[in-house]
């Protein structure tokens, strides 16, 4: 037999994907591209008041208007419960969270502009909307309470009038008494307070949902733009409308992007589902982008305060971080895990600090939810961190790439326990900052720092040494830290009679490219071509169950549940083989799609045992069952810990204070990397949020609680002209507890930018004795700082 | 009030009642069921509904269908030869020029008229000339790499 051409479509090759040719042809198949027959279209009343009493709503004028089909309030929705939360934090004197009620729609009560009031179902669109202007909704207009110092003061107006403050949860992590030691008696401390920016997470596709109910079968069907479809089914079927999840079917189809945004549990979800019932056709909802900006979660918004104390060597004593982190007027899915679990875990960063202390309190304000976006916690501590250490080098004098070397745990002293709970399996933090340095030219920059300056330019260079935590687990300390679901995934892969492979994974691509990096991991281990491999996601009818993707945990977690169910499937192929090659399965090994027996010539290929697994008529039936599936779950014993050295390199116009990227690096490591086309395209897209945030992005609601910043007008996305190239690098340190050895990289790039870009910026300015600026850091801010210094 | 219509979309000739103030984004999606034609914003800013009309590239939410009365129209859906795609939407895909794909559509329809006016566009053209379509994936570095690359190929042919 002549040796099999290599695939080439296995762990490691960048091979083009699967799904492209769809999308690039206008031929996904995203929510709003869905019409259904008889499908009618809701439209939502919302809120312009950020804080009032309802005093009443009058539908009348509305229901009678053309076309319409009902009108629906929280009268309507008496019989179900409110939106949960999925995660329950607990405060420092062990007192659960303040969990205030958040209905489906306004019950008496709006808390911030957007709040949704009512909707309106007509048989189109434009009927709908119409008709929705004359909902007439009597309000009393209240005070709202917008910043978040003044919502925790004394006597502040109250947000949820049943609660005893605006203080969701007062959390702490980490000794305190140790941290105030050490900060008391140190040789030196840096100080600074900083404002991570709160911003929009605008996936390019608005939110959609529709609510198909099937009066025959009593089933309902919600397609819905989500990252976690049977997360969804869990939430809405069992705590929001109490619908038996046999009944309740959750399509996730093509999904236009998510960055954490598309994982909670939303209003219109159960609102189309209930309504689709009530007026007997199926109702669909589709967000416009201003709608998207006042009733999408936002992601960061926090106010800290950091304490860094060093001895006399540059050596990092002690780390004191005091946050206050905005939850908005209600708490979403996941939101209190944000600014806790998933931030002051990661402070310890990639140094040996030995002592931290955390405090941070949520909360409440009369402004859209926070939640996750794309980092959800660790760009917040990385950008901490990474500024704090930055400043202590300019106030030390030492070296800040020598300052951060004097204090990375060392690459022998993995694992590594950190003072804030965590255990680093693995890493080598030296290495990707020397990659980092080496790639960006580092004994080049005051060359070229002279070369921009002779141009009118102030030349900047920053680096940021991020660690993250992906993968979130495993499930049962996630549950006694508050966390209310599982954190496995599941995988069944199902060989079919001839050979190809059905793949259904409870991870959800929506944009990851999880159809080719999935087929790879099956194409490397079964030594199929990727053709013959089927990657089935988003469809609760479909893939057994599944938590979805968000936390890079896509590869780390879902991967290895395939990773797990492809080597039941290679052990139950070599039973099958041995009863054909009449040989002990132990002795049959398998390798590139064949199975044979070592020493001998005898083999059997995988398209064959694939057969008879399925025509069993020369089979172990005694001692087999037939066919070739097999599911698993899996539970990960750690998070991972991509962490990463990014540099760049600025140049402000000494004019205009406008400030040009000019080369940015980021050197990662995210463990085993299955297709580095599309890990290096992750990371792009990362740096690019993180960009935003540092440069551009930033959600500003004025006193009267009105997001001013609520269209593409007036929030600034970065565009292809305000964006550098990126390069990338990679050093691999294989993740010690999962199958396949890898680590996550969705998020890392929005993780560890945001201070590379601020550190760049202020070391460019320098000579204008500025410590701090901040995000985002615009052309206006710049230019204040030079011209105050220079007038 | 309705208005008739008639125009041609991707090759075939289309009438059509309409009522006037319907979008041709909406005409396209709802009507044509060219879905493949995005609605990414409501203030004409994000380019995911980027068309050509009579062979200029025009964002789709900022004309009436009323407008596009005997008007050549040209969508994504009509770009490839079948399965086949044309030489920038394989760049597109060589260089992993998209990711959730939503934005993709405008890009490849603007990418096409950046190429016809500008046969060989440099890097800070591309970017320049990308000033209409946003994209919250990619960074945009891939996609410059694609137009670039679709360019080429396309002068080549």
């Amino acid at each position: 037999m002549a040796a099999a051409e290599p695939l080439n479509t296995g762990i490691g090759d960048s091979v083009t994907r699967v799904e492209d040719s769809r999308f690039l042809r206008g031929l996904g198949n995203y929510v709003d591209d869905i019409v259904l027959p008889n499908q009618a279209y809701a439209v939502m009343v919302r809120s312009p008041h950020a804080r009032a009493t309802i005093n009443g709503i009058d539908t009348s004028a509305a229901a009678a208007a053309n076309g319409v089909l009902a009108v629906l309030t929280a009268a309507d929705f008496s019989a179900y419960g409110g939106l949960p939360c999925g995660w329950q934090v607990h405060s420092k004197d062990g007192e659960p969270m303040t969990e205030p009620k958040h209905p489906i729609l306004a019950e008496g009560a709006v808390r911030h502009v957007g709040d949704p009031v009512a909707i309106v179902i007509a048989q189109s669109k434009t009927l709908a909307r119409k008709a929705a202007a004359l909902v007439d909704v009597n309000y009393t207009d209240l005070p709202p309470m917008v910043d978040m110092q003044a919502a925790v003061a004394d006597g502040a107006e109250l947000v949820h009038s049943d609660t005893p403050s605006n203080v969701c949860f007062d959390w702490e992590l980490g000794d305190e008494a140790a941290a105030e030691a050490a900060i008391a008696s140190a040789a030196h401390v840096t100080r600074l307070e900083l404002v991570n920016n709160r911003l929009v997470p605008n996936a390019m596709e608005p939110r959609s949902a529709i609510g198909d109910y099937n009066s025959a079968t009593g089933e309902h069907t919600l397609y819905t733009t989500s990252q976690n479809p049977h997360v969804i089914r869990l939430l809405m079927g069992a705590f929001v409308l109490s619908l038996p999840e046999h009944k309740l079917r959750v399509v996730a189809p093509d999904v236009g992007g998510g960055f954490g945004s598309k994982i909670f549990h939303y209003a219109e979800e159960a609102i189309v589902t209930v309504a689709s019932k009530l007026v007997g056709c199926p109702v669909k909802w589709t967000a416009d982008r201003s709608e998207a900006f006042i009733s999408d979660a936002h992601g960061r918004d926090h106010l800290t305060t950091v304490e860094l104390a060093l001895d006399d060597n540059g050596k990092f004593l002690a780390l004191r971080a005091n946050t206050l982190a905005n939850m908005g007027a209600y708490l979403s899915t996941f939101a209190p895990a944000v600014p806790t679990y998933l931030h002051g875990t990661l402070l310890a960063g990639t140094y040996t600090t030995p002592a931290i202390y955390t405090n941070v309190k949520g909360v409440f304000t009369n402004t859209v939810a926070v939640d996750a976006y794309r980092g959800a916690g660790r760009p917040e501590a990385s950008y901490l961190l990474e500024r704090v250490v930055d400043l202590a080098a300019i106030e030390t004098g030492i070296d800040p790439v020598e300052l951060r070397r004097r204090n990375f745990i060392q690459p022998d002293a993995f694992p590594y326990d950190t003072p804030v709970a965590l255990t680093y399996d693995t890493g080598n933090y030296q290495a990707t900052l020397d990659l980092a340095l080496e790639r960006t030219d580092a004994s080049g920059f005051e060359a070229r720092k002279a070369e921009s300056a002779s141009r009118g330019k102030l030349r900047g260079r920053g680096l940021a040494c991020y660690i993250e935590a992906c993968g979130i687990a495993p499930s049962n300390i996630a549950g006694a830290l508050g966390a209310r679901a599982g954190l496995y995934e599941a995988a069944t892969v199902r060989v079919n009679p001839t050979g190809s492979v059905t793949v259904l994974t409870g991870s959800h691509s929506h944009g990851q490219g999880h159809e080719t990096t999935f087929a790879q991991v099956v194409s490397d281990t079964l030594g199929i071509p990727l053709d013959n491999v089927d990657i089935v996601h988003g469809d609760t009818g479909k893939v057994p169950f599944g938590m979805g993707t968000y936390g890079s945990r896509s590869i780390a977690v879902g991967g290895a549940a395939l990773a797990n169910a492809l080597d039941k499937i290679v052990l139950k192929g070599r039973q099958i083989a041995a009863h054909l090659m009449e040989a002990s399965a132990d002795d049959v090994v398998f390798k590139d799609g064949q199975f044979s027996i070592d020493g001998t010539d005898k083999s059997v290929g995988f398209g064959d045992v694939a057969l008879t697994a399925y025509v069993p008529h020369n089979f172990p039936l005694e001692t087999l069952e037939p066919g070739l599936e097999e599911t698993a779950f899996y539970d990960p014993k750690n998070f991972t810990f991509p962490a990463g050295a990014y540099i760049c390199e600025v140049e402000i116009d000494k004019e205009t204070g406008v400030i040009d990227i000019v080369d940015f690096h980021a050197s990662d490591d995210f463990g085993n990397i299955i297709n580095p086309m599309i890990v290096e395209g992750q990371v792009h897209g990362g740096v690019a949020q993180g960009v935003g945030q540092a440069l551009m992005e930033g959600a500003v609601y004025d006193s009267n609680g009105q997001l001013v910043t609520g269209s593409y007008m007036d929030y600034c996305m970065p565009r292809a002209d305000d964006l550098p190239n990126v390069t990338v690098s990679n050093h691999v340190t294989a993740c010690t507890h999962n199958p396949l050895g890898v680590k996550g990289c969705g998020e890392a790039g929005a993780i560890g930018s945001p201070p590379a870009v601020v550190n760049a910026v202020i070391n460019a300015l320098g000579d204008f004795g500025v410590k701090h600026i901040d995000m985002p850091v615009t052309a206006h801010k710049v230019w204040s700082i030079m011209n105050a210094k220079n007038a | 009030m309705s208005v008739s219509v008639s125009m041609t979309v991707n090759g075939k000739a289309v009438a059509a009642e309409v009522a006037d103030e319907t979008l041709l984004v909406t005409f396209l999606r709802d009507d044509l069921r060219l879905t493949g034609t995005h609605v990414g914003c409501d203030t004409s800013q994000c380019g995911a509904c980027t068309i050509h009309v009579n062979g200029s590239a025009v964002k789709a939410c900022t004309m009436l269908v009323a407008q596009a009365d005997g008007c050549e129209i040209d969508t994504i859906e009509g770009v490839s030869d079948g399965e086949t795609l044309h030489p920038m939407q394989q760049a597109f895909k060589d260089n992993h020029g998209l990711q959730c794909g939503f934005c993709t559509p405008g890009m490849v329809m603007s990418a096409l008229d950046i190429v016809k006016n500008n046969p060989s566009p440099s890097e800070q053209d591309v970017r320049e000339a990308l000033e209409g379509n946003l994209c919250r994936c990619t960074g945009y570095t891939n996609i410059v790499r694609s137009i670039l690359a679709g360019a080429k190929d396309m002068e080549a042919r």
